[in-house]
């Protein structure tokens, strides 16, 4: 089929599936995903990048989870302000996520999309997947 | 490797796409519009979704009230009393441990709890394929269980049926809320919210600040009433003297609320420590009756004070329902088009409705 692949046709790739990364509850209740290659992205993807993503992933959520000195004199000083700072300041937590934000932005720009993947951000699914969309490989000939 | 024949996608323009179970009952709007508004659960948003309170709000108005007239009265009547003859800093006291309660309260009630959103249409669809696996016969499955190892110790893990999902640890569905709630503690009817990982804090703080100020109160009643009676009069004497009659009844609510609120303040301070839910505790999941080695507490860090600092001082975490968060535009979605045409005019009337009350009650908010 001689289609002409404008961006704007492609606004609307057809989905081919959707993989989700579920969560690994094995340290407890702290927000971590399984880092299982899924055999679906097999044929998209290196186990090795998939295997970093998720445990890049992995690590900037237990930075915001983190026990320590800073975020028991975030707990304090909120405590002692009748928590009313929580509506002028912004918690380590919510600073981590624009973070992770960020991190999935780049790695969706330079590594999934160009693979016809769509990493979603865990956030938008109550953090319970890390959900990844193949998109239909519309190649005519694809040369492998 | 890779030729590269397709295309290459515009995350940018894809960011629209990810679809959230409200979708479901998304409707074509005039204005955008916000996640709250087709929230599945049985909860009351204000301010425009700043504020989430339980659809039924149990006796909050009655909590309230109580607290509000009683700290009006011990104003009123039993400080200007207790100045002339004590200090000044009763009243002092008195007012900084009322605001603390009153603003602990409404952190508790309009806080959202740690509500879990529920599972995508196509999350559940992958969720039912990875348990059937058998292609079972039966029409109704039996309750779905998975077992996961935390710290070396087996977890259930319950199947949800509204959220279809699995719940994950600590988490229960509540059902007057119809909502599953992370680290859930219980529904309190007092707050009018259930309590939860995202406030429970504040109810803590709650309890605890109302345990000091109904103590004060009523130290201060009975310091009042000995005060006057050292004054030569018998005690009916001084309670039937008019400002009097009103610290009398200070005294009754605090001596029942004392026993109550102590003993509650009590039980949660053991539930800190040791890092349990009222869930978890009524329930026995934790405890040694049911083999000695195996049933400890997967979640506590084994020191009381590192228990008390992670619950109550640990970092806060993000709400996931995003109720202010606009929903994505129709034209993104090609499935919901069918349904488009018959639904604008209903929803006119149903946007115009709720905008009134949206703006009755911001109006009342910061009134």
């Amino acid at each position: 089929m001689a289609e002409t692949h404008s961006l704007q046709d492609l606004q609307q790739p057809a989905v081919s599936s959707k993989v989700f990364v579920q969560r690994d509850y094995s340290s407890g209740t702290i927000c971590k995903f399984q880092t299982k290659f899924p055999s679906e992205l097999e044929s998209r993807l290196d186990k090795q990048q998939f295997e970093e993503t998720i445990q890049t992933l992995n690590n900037l959520y237990a930075e915001a989870e983190k026990l320590g000195g800073k975020s028991y004199f975030e707990g304090c000083l909120a405590c002692l302000t009748a928590y009313t700072i929580f509506l002028c300041m912004e918690t380590h937590y919510e600073k981590v996520l624009k973070k992770i934000a960020r991190y999935i932005k780049d790695q969706n720009e330079k590594i999934y999309a160009p693979r016809g993947l769509l990493l979603t951000d865990p956030i938008e699914r109550g953090l319970r997947v890390v959900e990844i969309t193949i998109f239909e490989d519309r190649s005519i000939g694809s040369g492998r | 490797m890779k030729n590269c024949e397709y295309q290459q996608i515009d995350p940018r323009a894809l960011s629209v796409l990810p679809s959230s179970a409200q979708n479901h009952t998304e409707k074509k709007a005039q204005r955008p519009r916000r996640k709250w508004e087709v929230f599945p659960g049985k909860n009351r948003f204000f301010c425009d979704g700043r504020i989430i309170l339980a659809r039924q709000n149990g006796v909050l108005p009655l909590t309230l009230s109580l607290i509000i007239v009683t700290c009006g009265l011990f104003f009123a009547f039993d400080c200007p009393f207790l100045v002339k003859h004590l200090t000044v800093f009763i009243p002092v006291i008195g007012g900084v441990l009322f605001v603390f309660v009153v603003l602990s309260l409404l952190r508790t009630s309009f806080t959202d709890p740690g509500i879990l959103p529920r599972a995508t249409p196509d999350e559940a669809a992958d969720v039912e394929k990875q348990i059937d696996t058998s292609g079972s016969s039966t029409y109704r499955p039996p309750p779905r269980t998975k077992e996961i190892l935390i710290n070396q110790q087996v977890v259930k893990l319950k199947y949800c049926f509204t959220c279809k999902t699995f719940r994950p640890p600590r988490t229960s569905h509540c059902s007057l809320c119809d909502n599953c709630v992370e680290r859930f503690d219980h529904h309190c009817p007092w707050v009018g919210n259930c309590v939860g990982k995202r406030n429970y804090r504040f109810f803590y703080s709650f309890i605890i600040s109302l345990s000091f100020l109904t103590s004060f109160i009523f130290g201060c009643v009975i310091t009042h009433i000995t005060l006057r009676t050292q004054a030569g009069k018998t005690i009916v004497q001084a309670i039937q003297e008019s400002p009097a009659r009103y610290p009398f009844l200070e005294l009754v609510v605090c001596f029942f609320s004392i026993w109550s609120i102590l003993g509650l303040s009590g039980f949660h301070t053991y539930l800190v420590a040791s890092n349990l839910t009222t869930n978890e505790d009524i329930k026995g999941s934790w405890s040694s009756k049911r083999g000695a080695e195996d049933s400890g507490n997967p979640y506590t860090y084994n020191s009381i004070i590192t228990n008390c600092c992670a619950t109550l001082c640990g970092p806060m975490p993000p709400s996931l329902i995003d109720r202010r968060g606009f929903l994505p535009h129709d034209e993104a979605i090609p499935a919901v088009s069918a349904s488009e045409i018959e639904l604008p005019p209903f929803t006119a009337k149903n946007d115009a409705h709720m905008e009134e009350n949206c703006q009755d009650i911001s109006l009342s908010c910061t009134a």
